[in-house]
C-alpha cells in the first residue's frame, strides 16, 4: 500500500519528465503496433486469396499482354469451370491523386468467379446489359459520393483519353478483407475503342482468371494451361491467386522485413531512452534510498519502489499507446484508403503493444533497481547536502 | 554512574580503513569506547578525523575491519545485512545534518515510515506518530510537506521519526550544522529533553562548541584515536 502511494507521488515529482517518458513509450508502442499491422496486411492479401482461382498471365512479365484467342483453348482444359479475363486499366478520377484499382473485365464470368463481390440481382443485370456500364465497391462509392446512375469520367493513362461510364451497381464485400475500392467495366468497351483507335492494341488481355473444380486440381490445370502455349509467341505463367499475390509480396519482401526490423528498433530506442531517464531519476534519489535503508528498509523494498515506478511509467505509456491505436487505425483507413482498404489492428497486436511497453519498463528498471537496492548506505548518505 | 550500570555501547579495539586503489587510509585505529545508558555524548574533532565513520559504525550502517561493537548486548559487527537492517529499525534512531526527509511525503508520513516495518496497525501507527509529533511540538504541521517547513521544523520532524519506534539510542551527525542559532538551540534543547525525560542515550557529532556544551561528555577524535576532555 505504502509502496504504491510512494510510487504514485514519485511519478508526479518531475511531472514533465514523467509525462515525456509516458508519451515517448506511447508513441513507440503506437508505431510498433501500426508497423506490425501494416506488415500483417501486406501478407493478408495472399492469405485471403481463393485457391480455386488461377491467374494466367504472360510468362515474361505482368506488363505484357496475352491474345484473347487463348480463351477458348483455356476453356477446353479439363478441370476448368469458368474462364474470365481482364486488363489493368490504370485510369484516375479527375486528378492523379484520386487513384484506385480499375479493370476492364469480361463481366459474366468475372461475377461467377468472384462471389465475394455481392451485388443485387437487378444491379448485376443492369451492369451486364450496359456496354458502358461499370460497378464499384462500396468504399470507393462512398469516397467520391457516387450513386447508381451517375456518369463517371475517368482519365486514362495506359489507354489515353476521357473514358465515360455509367454506374450500374455498387457491390459490397462478403468479408472485411474483400477489396471494396475497385472499379470494373466491360472489356468489350475498351477493346472496341482500341480497334477503332489503336488496332495493334486490340484483342489483348492482361490476364485470364480460371476457375477450377477443386483446389486439388489447381496445380495440374496450371501445368496443362502453360503447356498449351509452350513455344508460342506469348508463353503463359499460370499460378493460384495466392501464388500470384505472393509474387507481388515477394517483390517487396525486403521492404517488409525492413519495416519489421524498424518496428523492433523503435521499441529498442525507447528502451534506451527510458532506461536513461530511470537511471537519472534513481541517481537523484540515491540519498533518499540510503535514508530509507538507514531506517531499516531492505533491498527488496527499494527494488519494489524503483522497479515499480519504471514499470508504472511504461505501462501507462503502453495503455496510452494501445488506446491511441484505435483512432490512428481508423484515420489510416479513411485517409490512406487507397493503400489500405481496411486497417484493423488485431487483438494479438494490441497485446504485443502492451508486452512491448512492459518490457520497456522491466529493462529500463533493471539497472536503477540494482543500483538502488545495493547502494552502500554510508556512500548514499554522502550524496545529500 | 557509568560504573553503576552496564554500558549500552561497548566498543573494543575498533579499526576501520578506506582503500583508494592501492592506497590504504586508516581512519580509526583500535578505538575503545563505552557509553552508559542515558548518556548524552558529544563527539568532536577536526574534519576528516573519522567522526561520521565512528557514528555510522555504532549505528550499524557501515562495517568495521576489526574489533567489536556491542549495542544493548547485541554484537552488531557479526550481523548480516538483513539482520542488521531489522536491528536498525528497532534499536537506533538517526538524526542527520540535512534532515533527510522524503520530500514527497508529509511530516506525518515521514514519521510513520519506520512504523511501516513493524506489526502495528493503521490506528496504532497514527497514535504513535501523533504522540511523537506532539513531543517535538509539530502536531499542527502533520500534513505539511518538508518544503513547507523551516529547517528547524524539518529537523524536529526528523527527530520525531528517529524516536517513533522508541529506540534506546539516538545517533546524530551534526544535527545543528545546517541551522541558525535559534533553531539550533531549540534542537539541542529537544535532544536534552529526550535524554532527561525519556531516558534516551544520545551520541552526537558536532563542530559547534556551544552544541557540545549541552552534552554530558565530550570526546575528541584525532588521528584515529579518542581522547577525553
Ligand atoms: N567511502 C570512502 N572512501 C574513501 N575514503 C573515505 C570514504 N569515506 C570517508 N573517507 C575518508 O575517511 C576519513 C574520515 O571521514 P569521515 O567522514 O568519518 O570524517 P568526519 O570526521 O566526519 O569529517 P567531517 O567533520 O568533515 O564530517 C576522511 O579522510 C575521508 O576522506
Ligand atoms: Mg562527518
Amino acid at each position: 500500500m505504502f509502496i504504491l502511494k510512494y510510487i504514485l507521488r514519485n511519478l508526479f515529482r518531475h511531472r514533465l519528465r514523467s509525462i515525456l517518458t509516458v508519451v515517448g513509450v506511447a508513441v513507440a508502442v503506437l508505431a510498433f503496433g501500426l508497423l506490425r499491422t501494416l506488415v500483417g496486411l501486406w501478407y493478408s492479401g495472399a492469405e485471403h486469396a481463393s485457391d480455386t482461382r488461377l491467374v494466367t498471365r504472360n510468362a515474361i512479365s505482368l506488363v505484357f499482354p496475352l491474345p484473347i484467342s487463348y480463351l477458348e483453348r483455356i476453356r477446353g482444359v479439363s478441370g476448368v469451370t469458368t474462364v474470365s479475363y481482364g486488363s489493368w486499366f490504370g485510369a484516375y478520377y479527375k486528378e492523379p491523386k484520386n487513384f484506385f484499382a480499375n479493370y476492364a473485365i469480361e463481366p459474366k464470368g468475372y461475377m461467377e468467379l468472384y462471389p465475394e463481390f455481392i451485388l443485387s440481382p437487378k444491379e448485376k443485370n443492369d451492369f451486364l446489359l450496359d456496354r458502358k456500364g461499370c460497378i464499384v465497391g462500396e468504399r470507393l462509392a462512398r469516397t467520391y459520393g457516387w450513386k447508381v446512375g451517375d456518369l463517371i469520367t475517368l482519365k486514362g493513362t495506359i489507354y489515353p483519353g476521357q473514358w465515360e461510364f455509367v454506374l450500374r451497381g455498387i457491390y459490397h464485400g462478403k468479408e472485411k478483407a474483400t477489396e471494396e475500392r475497385i472499379l470494373l467495366f466491360h472489356w468489350n468497351y475498351l477493346n472496341e475503342t482500341m480497334r477503332q483507335t489503336v488496332p495493334r492494341r486490340a484483342d489483348q488481355v492482361g490476364y485470364f482468371i480460371v476457375g477450377v473444380k477443386k483446389p486439388e486440381l489447381a496445380p495440374d490445370v496450371a501445368l496443362a494451361i502453360d503447356s498449351l502455349f509452350k513455344n508460342s509467341l506469348a508463353e503463359t505463367l499460370t499460378e493460384t491467386e495466392k501464388a500470384f499475390h505472393m509474387s507481388f509480396v515477394s517483390m517487396t519482401e525486403a521492404i517488409m522485413i525492413a519495416i519489421q526490423i524498424v518496428s523492433y528498433m523503435v521499441i529498442a530506442i525507447i528502451m534506451v531512452v527510458a532506461a536513461n531517464t530511470m537511471a537519472m531519476t534513481a541517481r537523484e534519489r540515491i540519498g533518499e534510498y540510503a535514508t530509507l535503508k538507514t531506517l531499516g528498509f531492505k533491498g527488496g523494498h527499494l527494488a519494489g519502489l524503483i522497479f515499480g515506478e519504471s514499470v508504472a511509467i511504461s505501462f501507462l505509456g503502453g495503455v496510452l499507446g494501445v488506446v491511441a491505436t484505435f483512432p490512428a487505425a481508423s484515420w489510416i483507413e479513411t485517409e490512406l484508403a487507397q493503400f489500405f482498404p481496411y486497417f484493423s489492428v488485431s487483438s494479438e497486436t494490441l497485446l504485443l503493444e502492451l508486452l512491448a511497453a512492459l518490457s520497456v519498463g522491466v529493462v529500463s528498471g533493471i539497472f536503477p533497481t540494482w543500483r538502488g537496492a545495493t547502494i552502500r548506505i554510508a556512500d548514499g548518505l554522502k550524496r545529500i547536502g | 554512574m557509568a560504573e553503576a550500570s552496564e554500558p549500552i555501547v561497548r566498543i573494543r579495539n575498533l579499526s576501520k580503513a578506506y582503500r583508494r586503489g592501492a592506497q590504504i587510509i586508516p581512519v580509526l585505529t583500535g578505538i575503545n569506547f563505552d557509553i552508559a545508558r542515558g548518556e548524552f555524548v558529544a563527539l568532536m574533532g577536526p574534519s576528516g578525523s573519522g567522526k561520521s565513520t565512528l557514528l555510522n559504525l555504532i549505528a550499524g550502517i557501515d562495517s568495521a575491519d576489526e574489533g567489536s561493537i556491542q549495542v544493548a548486548d547485541v554484537e552488531i559487527t557479526t550481523l548480516g545485512e538483513s539482520d542488521l537492517a531489522s536491528w536498525r529499525a528497532g534499536s537506533v534512531g538517526f538524526i542527520f545534518q540535512f534532515y533527510n526527509l522524503i520530500p514527497v511525503l508529509t511530516a506525518f508520513e515521514n514519521v510513520e515510515l519506520p512504523l511501516l516495518l513493524t506489526h502495528l496497525n493503521r490506528r496504532e501507527r497514527r497514535e504513535h506518530v501523533e504522540a511523537v509529533l506532539d513531543v517535538v511540538g509539530l502536531a499542527d504541521r502533520m500534513d505539511h510537506y518538508p518544503s513547507q517547513l523551516s529547517g528547524g521544523q524539518q529537523q524536529r520532524v526528523a527527530i520525531a521519526r528517529a524516536i517513533v519506534t522508541d529506540p534506546e539510542i539516538l545517533v546524530a551527525d551534526e544535527p545543528t550544522g545546517d541551522l541558525d542559532r535559534v533553531s539550533a538551540e531549540e534542537i539541542l534543547q529537544l535532544m536534552d529533553r529526550l535524554v532527561r525525560e525519556f531516558g534516551k542515550t544520545v551520541v552526537m557529532v558536532t563542530h559547534d562548541p556551544r552544541a557540545a556544551e549541552k552534552a554530558h561528555i565530550i570526546r575528541h577524535l584525532e588521528k584515529g584515536e579518542l581522547s577525553v576532555t
